[in-house]
């Protein structure tokens, strides 16, 4: 058995049958990734990825956290995040890298054999866990920004009239979501200067106890500030499981729908103006 | 001339770990509720009845699971849903059932409504020893 090879050799014999190895990763890539990526880009990017390789031997790294792979884990980790952008399988990604070993066994096979490359295999599996690693987490972000943006496209607070918002609500309310909905309602109250306030449940599902204690809070909250809040869109069947439960609404103002709790706030509006004192 | 019919599919079972699970069991029941051709107030008390136990289960049983399932009895269809704990159970069952009574911050509707939302609702617990709730409600 021969000694292991030193970086420098490996980053020697490698830019040797820098041809051979790129052909063979290229055909086992593109062999997987047939339809889902054209040739040239993956010829590109694995051009990439092996300059940064031999730059890295040459300045003497031998496992991928070695500084001198910086520039390596850095293409690797813009490639993996791309990957799972575009919506690759973690299999797709991962075969980019691990084809690579089909050109080191191609390189092993016409290296005589006192020279070892397998430090270079080695590598190859640690870039291929790394690829993993960041395809994950770029997926976990993508997941999170996600959630995000639901809790945000969820929750729009529109005026309707001057002096009345409105939140139509969709979905399932939870926790995380009434607590987005009561901000935007307030603050929205105040830079409008808006006396009315009305949250349309329509789009909600099932108002359970949970939901109900949500809306009953934004109203209260909505009160302490001086703002007359209504709840609409109050279908039949949610009516009735209102009652069945044994939800109160107490005085909250409730109307079957939006237009009814339009007309209302109107109508409220034009009591005071008419008095000229809020009632 | 009566006949009975076997249950036509087997139950679904859900963890309820986490507030999502809550989501999905209550997707399960509308599903099946529908399939039932349980009417759309049936369908939504029912649905609000699973929402409620399945958030006991989470919040007082300490998480759980939910068993889902289309019954049929006769020419009847219907859902049948159990939620079971392993958490501290109840110790006064007669107080738990109290409207506006919580041991936690809700409204202290979610176990006394759900009995009025469907039509078969049993309860079976002890200090200790976990609760289990089973709800079903039948096509008219």
């Amino acid at each position: 058995m021969a000694d292991a090879a030193t970086p420098e050799t490996l980053a020697h014999l490698l830019t040797e049958h820098a041809d051979d190895v790129r052909s063979a990763w290229l055909e086992a890539a593109a062999h997987e990734l047939y339809g889902r990526t054209s040739r040239g880009e993956l010829e590109r990017e694995q051009g990439e990825i092996l300059d940064a390789l031999l730059d890295g031997l040459r300045s003497g790294g031998v496992i991928l956290s070695d500084a001198a792979f910086d520039q390596l884990r850095g293409i690797l980790a813009d490639v993996s995040s791309a990957r799972a952008r575009l919506g690759f399988t973690p299999r797709e990604t991962a075969i980019g890298v691990f084809a690579l070993k089909e050109g080191l066994y191609r390189l092993a096979a016409v290296t005589d054999a006192d020279t070892d490359v397998t430090p270079l295999l080695r590598l190859v599996d640690q870039l291929g866990l790394f690829t993993f690693e960041t395809f994950a987490a770029a997926r976990e972000a993508i997941i999170a920004e996600q959630a995000e943006q639901l809790l945000e496209l969820s929750t729009p607070v529109v005026k309707l009239w001057e002096g009345i918002v409105a939140v139509p609500l969709v979905g399932t309310l939870d926790s995380a979501r009434t607590q987005v909905v009561m901000e935007k309602l307030l603050n929205t109250l105040v830079d409008t200067g808006s006396e009315h306030a009305i949250i349309d449940i329509t789009g909600v599902p099932a108002v359970d106890t949970q939901v109900a204690q949500h809306l009953l809070k934004t109203v209260v909250a909505a009160r302490l500030m001086g703002a007359e809040c209504t709840i609409s869109g109050i279908r039949p069947q949610i009516a009735q499981t209102i009652v069945a439960l044994g939800i109160e609404f107490g005085d909250i103002r409730t109307r079957a729908t939006l237009a009814d709790a339009l007309v209302d706030a109107l109508r409220a509006g034009r009591d005071t103006r008419r008095t000229g004192l809020p009632a | 001339m009566t006949t009975t019919t076997p249950p036509t599919s087997t139950a679904e079972r859900v963890p309820v770990r986490t507030d999502s699970d809550v989501v999905r069991v209550r997707q399960l029941v509308r599903t099946l509720a529908q399939q039932a051709r349980l009417s759309l107030v049936d369908q939504t008390k029912l649905v609000t009845a699973a929402s409620e136990l399945a958030r006991n289960t989470l919040v007082y049983g300490g998480g759980g699971e939910a068993e889902v399932e289309l019954v049929t009895e006769g020419p009847r269809t219907g859902v049948r849903a159990v939620f079971s704990d392993d958490g501290p159970g109840i110790p006064d069952l007669d107080l738990a059932l109290t409207d506006g009574w919580t041991s936690g911050s809700g409204l202290g509707l979610g176990l006394s409504g759900s009995r009025r939302l469907v039509q078969h609702f049993a309860i079976d617990t002890a200090p200790g020893a976990g609760t289990r709730v089973e709800i079903a409600t039948w096509s008219r």
